[in-house]
């Protein structure tokens, strides 16, 4: 050892860190260890750099901060010995990704290196190059490694390949310039040249039709001659696996065979022969056997059609499906899902064991069967398989159960032949794994059962007794509410029999039961809860004789904690002592549901909310202005002329059908629906009197939100809480202004003045193609907080997909941001995004308001962002 | 989930931002990673053929080292993982991990992955964790003759043997001339 060494040894600061017995220790002397090298570092010690580097490495793969030691590498490239070289590049690949700009500085040692007169040097180089290389860098590069390609050594020649694949897939305009050099590896003989030059070629015809076309047209007979060289040829230890010269090879021509055969018959012709014997000679009793059995099915499956060679594949899937390894059961299933776009007949023979491999005790090999079945899955084999799945459905694990409830659900959706078959699974799926059951699954029940008249009654006694037997199924609970709400008549009464039920004697109190177990189960959620109180409210006018009871129920919830429930009381129990009058109207049985409407807003190809219908008001909720629910709406919508015009149901109907919308993941800006303020139907039922302001409703949004927090949709339920026009504290919710409003049917006295001094409003950003403005507003009573609602208008002629908003403030303001009203934004003008949010200034007066935005949205699926600063908000916010 | 993006300065701090670029940003490759991780979850090594920020690669660890050291042994040797596949084998208290695309060929991985072993255990003589530990750089080196870019390299064992010990030798060469002028140096200078 060196007696000048400063520090310690690698092989001992690695032995210092196993012996740490805690985490702590470890970080201590992980601490010493990089001050010692950052010293180092800046005394540019050059004796040990190449050891400080490999310590940094070993301290890397620990996960601790190694950045400082970025600069070492690149030195250590820069100089001349191998050995520095060496541990150079090893840490460039190590410690450096492709993303960083430190990277730029090594293209030109790069570039030495690589014209350097040492093969291991070159070998270096390019292996550094293959790994981390950026487009910039290959574009530099790239003549300098077509070059290699013909290097003298084959060793270079086939790092130069892989390295030139690395370049085609950063800059494919360059792939011309290397079809000529690749052509001429694959008539090489050293296998790795040909390994590699293969693999080139793949890769060149991914990234250009033209190559393709040339290799399909130069390369294929040479191809299969190698291939049929490497099957007949002897022993060859060097390349020997399980008896099979190079299986590695194999898989490769076989890859490259692949594509050249893809779509065109003369080339298919002319692999026939050698693939039939690939597929018939290789021994499958090893791991290396089935890999190139199992390439040769996937290259028999995508050439052109040849009977004879499809029916190969397939044998050979079915052996390797009854295999006992487990690996060969999975690769046979990845399979089969390829070839059931080729031949499903052929597939489905296999169906009984694929659905053994459901119920496999390993969850890779269970997931990929099920995706299988999945597949298999048509019209006249769906009964069966789906009763096979809900079997199983009792007996799988915890884990598996959200994927297989979401599969079954998706097919009997999809293939149901009638309507009672697909209410009978679902509602076994939902007493199985209700609580696995998506929201938009048990929302499409309740339209399927809303449109199928002739099966309210039998539908309502079904989730009854499932009722009875599990409640521990959120989702089976709601439904069965919703149902007992619309349709508790038709249960007590036994009202639309079928033949192939039992009778059963439910008696009015025993409905009401129903719904009070529901609302007092302590773990009912609020969304549960909240639909129970609805419920109860609509069987007090079918069974008058429990009325008084249910008045109870409803007012036990006065007191509750949860401000949705205590509020849905109040109202509930203000419409029961104060407006006889209305109430049947008002609880009328929800109107048929329209289910190409919900479909389509499902599949998302309505436009979605386009309602925002002014600049400055709400979007009230719409699905009421629907045809279908004329009665209702006719009854309700006394200042129809007050209500913004409902734009084409946009809104979100069914949530506005179930009361509430607490589906947290419709809440978060920019993914599927977006969510809307005031789609609660009870704000449709009471829509009578002129929109609240804005800022009403927001502010209460945020009071409701920070009650529950988990719950953070909630802030969709400010519909509701908008009627009220609640003040900032909460607390004080009275019933009474709401009772003005059910009292007068008169526009409600505007409340715009109490709400602090009014802003001008200004547009915040503006671009060529998007323009923000801010409607600024106060609370009355809390100078801090200023509320803001952002209107997006697109300037462009394009509508933008996936609109995202995202604001950033300095530390002394708080942002709070609701979702916004939509995600598309439709172009010129022709709509709006509203926003709201809420920025607190911790420094008010002292300090002013400045935020940093960034819009993120899509125009024809490709991506833009704008960024930007408001600075010129009004100077006192 | 989170409604609201309550965020200082100019953190649009968003983790969902920087793990939808980073997914999509993938080019296809056969092999997106390769990691060897003890049965304790400890890190051996990690080759990144595909760019992951060092975050991601955290956290890529974590996540993978959790569904793999948990799975029982008889089970089969893949993983679906993100949309991709993983690969692993395990080797007394290693587990090989490599991480391919859905449509790549599970069986062959497998085989690379043994055939890496096979030259790791030939280099070290009966190659243990220990080995790995020590002289990862080692390791690293190996591997880099094996694979490039994330793609077989050679087939042959011979040859990434034969590579390795000339590349050791010029590195040994080269410590025997530094040593002997620096004895040069010493002596002329007492």
């Amino acid at each position: 050892m060196n007696p000048f060494s400063s520090g310690t040894r690698l092989r001992d600061m690695i032995r210092a860190i196993r012996s740490c017995k805690t985490a702590a220790e470890e970080r201590a002397v992980v601490r010493k260890e990089c001050a010692a090298i950052r010293a180092a570092i800046s005394e540019n010690d050059q004796d040990y750099r190449h050891r400080n580097l490999a310590k940094l490495m070993f301290i890397h793969m620990l996960g601790y901060p190694t950045h400082f030691g970025q600069m070492e590498c690149l030195k250590l490239i820069a100089s001349s010995g191998f050995p520095e070289k060496r541990i150079g590049y090893l840490g460039l690949m190590l410690l450096l990704d492709e993303r960083q700009e430190v990277l730029m500085l090594v293209t030109n040692s790069l570039k030495q290196d690589l014209n350097h007169s040492n093969q291991y040097i070159i070998g270096l180089a390019l292996c550094a190059l293959g790994n981390i290389c950026s487009a910039e860098m290959a574009r530099d590069l790239a003549p300098e490694v077509e070059r290699l390609l013909q290097f003298r050594d084959p060793n270079i020649r086939k790092k130069a390949a892989l390295c030139s694949i690395r370049i085609i897939k950063k800059v494919p305009d360059l792939a011309e310039n290397f079809i000529n050099p690749a052509a001429s590896l694959l008539r090489e003989k050293h296998h790795g040249v040909l390994i590699t030059g293969v693999q080139l070629c793949t890769d060149l015809c991914k990234v250009s039709s033209e190559a393709l076309e040339y290799f399909r047209e130069k390369c294929t007979e040479g191809l299969v001659k190698t291939l049929k060289d490497m099957a007949n040829s002897p022993y060859a230890p060097e390349y020997d696996i399980a008896g099979i010269t190079d299986p590695f090879l194999h898989i490769r021509l076989l890859k490259l065979l692949r594509i050249l055969g893809h779509g065109d018959a003369d080339a298919s012709d002319c692999m026939n022969d050698i693939l039939a014997q690939v597929a018939t000679k290789i021994e499958s009793n090893k791991n290396a056997g089935n890999a190139i059995l199992y390439e040769c099915v996937g290259t028999i499956m995508s050439i052109e059609d040849n009977g004879g060679l499809r029916v190969l594949a397939i044998n050979i899937l079915g052996r390797f499906l009854s295999n006992r390894d487990n690996n060969i059961r999975y690769v046979a299933l990845n399979m089969l899902m390829k070839a059931i776009t080729v031949d499903a007949q052929a597939v489905q023979r296999h169906r009984a064991t694929i659905l053994e491999c459901v119920k496999d005790s390993d969850a890779s090999i269970r997931k990929k069967a099920l995706d299988l079945v999945y597949l298999l899955v048509n019209e006249s084999n769906v009964k069966p398989l789906t009763k096979e799945l809900i079997e199983y459905l009792e007996a799988s694990d915890q884990e598996f159960k959200g994927v297989l409830t979401a599969k079954i659900c998706s097919l009997v959706e999809k293939f149901s032949p009638e309507k009672i078959w697909y209410i009978d699974q679902m509602l076994k799926v939902l007493s199985e794994a209700g609580n696995f059951v998506k929201d938009e699954v048990w929302h499409a029940l309740i339209v399927v059962i809303s449109n199928a008249s002739d099966l309210h009654g039998y539908s309502v006694r079904a989730l009854y007794r499932a009722f009875q037997t599990s409640t521990e199924q959120e989702t089976l609970v709601r439904v069965a509410v919703w149902c007992i709400g619309e349709y508790g008549d038709m249960l007590v009464n036994n009202v639309g029999m079928l033949d192939i039920e039992e009778p059963i004697t439910v008696t009015e109190s025993d409905a009401v039961d129903a719904l009070e177990v529901s609302i007092k189960r302590h773990n009912s959620d609020l969304t549960t809860k909240a639909m129970a109180l609805i419920a109860l409210l609509k069987l007090s006018s079918r069974f008058p004789s429990c009325s008084e009871r249910i008045k109870d129920i409803i007012l036990q919830n006065k007191r509750s904690f949860v401000l949705e429930l205590q509020q849905r009381s109040i109202e509930f129990n203000c419409i029961l002592q104060k407006h006889q009058n209305i109430r049947s109207a008002l609880v009328e049985r929800m109107p048929v549901l329209d289910e190409a409407t919900f479909s389509g807003r499902r599949a998302g190809s309505l436009p979605t909310s386009v309602s925002t219908s002014t600049g400055t008001a709400r979007n009230l909720p719409n699905g009421i202005a629907k045809p279908a629910a004329a009665p209702v709406a006719d009854l309700l919508d006394l200042s129809s002329d007050d209500a913004p015009a409902p734009s084409s149901s946009g809104g979100d109907f069914l949530q506005d059908l179930l009361g509430v919308d607490l589906s947290p993941a419709s809440a978060s800006p920019g993914t599927g629906q977006p969510p809307k303020a005031g789609t609660d139907v009870l704000l449709d039922l009471l829509s009578i009197g002129t929109s609240p302001p804005a800022q009403s409703s927001s502010s209460a949004s945020n009071i409701l939100s920070s009650i529950q927090d988990d719950k953070a949709s909630l802030a969709n339920l400010n519909g509701l809480a908008s009627l009220t026009s609640l003040s900032p504290n909460a607390t004080s919710a009275s019933p009474a202004p709401m009772m003005d409003l059910l009292d007068g049917f008169g526009p409600s006295p505007q409340k715009k003045e109490e709400n602090g001094p009014a802003y001008p409003s200004l547009v915040a950003y503006e671009s060529s193609t998007l323009r923000m403005t801010f409607n600024i507003s106060k609370q009355p009573g809390n100078p801090q907080t200023t509320l803001i609602e952002a209107i997006f208008t697109n300037l462009s002629p394009n509508v933008y997909n996936d609109f995202l908003f995202q604001a950033a403030v300095p530390k002394f303001l708080q942002l709070h941001l609701d979702p916004a009203s939509s995600n598309t934004l439709p172009a010129s003008g022709s709509g709006f995004i509203t926003q709201s949010m809420k920025v607190t200034n911790s420094q008010h007066g002292k300090k002013s308001l400045v935020m940093r935005i960034r819009i993120a949205y899509k125009i024809n699926n490709k991506d833009v962002l704008e960024e930007g600063q408001v600075s010129n908000f009004p100077r006192d916010l | 989930m989170k409604k609201s993006q309550r965020s200082n300065g100019s953190a649009f701090g968003e983790s969902r931002f920087s793990f939808g670029l980073f997914l999509s940003a993938i080019i296809k490759r056969m092999i997106h990673f390769v990691l060897l991780i003890s049965r304790q979850g400890k890190v051996r090594l990690t080759k990144w053929y595909s760019p992951y920020s060092q975050k991601e690669r955290t956290k890529v660890i974590r996540e993978l080292g959790g569904v793999i050291l948990n799975r029982g042994p008889k089970l089969c040797n893949f993983v679906d993982w993100r949309g991709f596949k993983v690969v692993y084998k395990r080797y007394a208290s290693l587990y090989f991990c490599m991480c391919i695309d859905q449509d790549d060929n599970e069986l062959e991985v497998l085989e690379i992955i043994h055939h890496y072993v096979e030259i790791l255990d030939r280099y070290f003589g009966s190659v243990c964790e220990l080995d790995l530990i020590f002289n990862f750089h080692k390791a690293y080196y190996i591997l880099d003759e094996l694979l490039l870019a994330g793609e077989l390299q050679e087939s042959s064992k011979k040859t990434v043997a034969r590579l390795i010990a000339a590349q050791d030798s010029l590195v040994e060469t080269a410590k025997e001339q530094a040593s002997s002028i620096s004895n040069i140096i010493a002596q002329a200078t007492k």
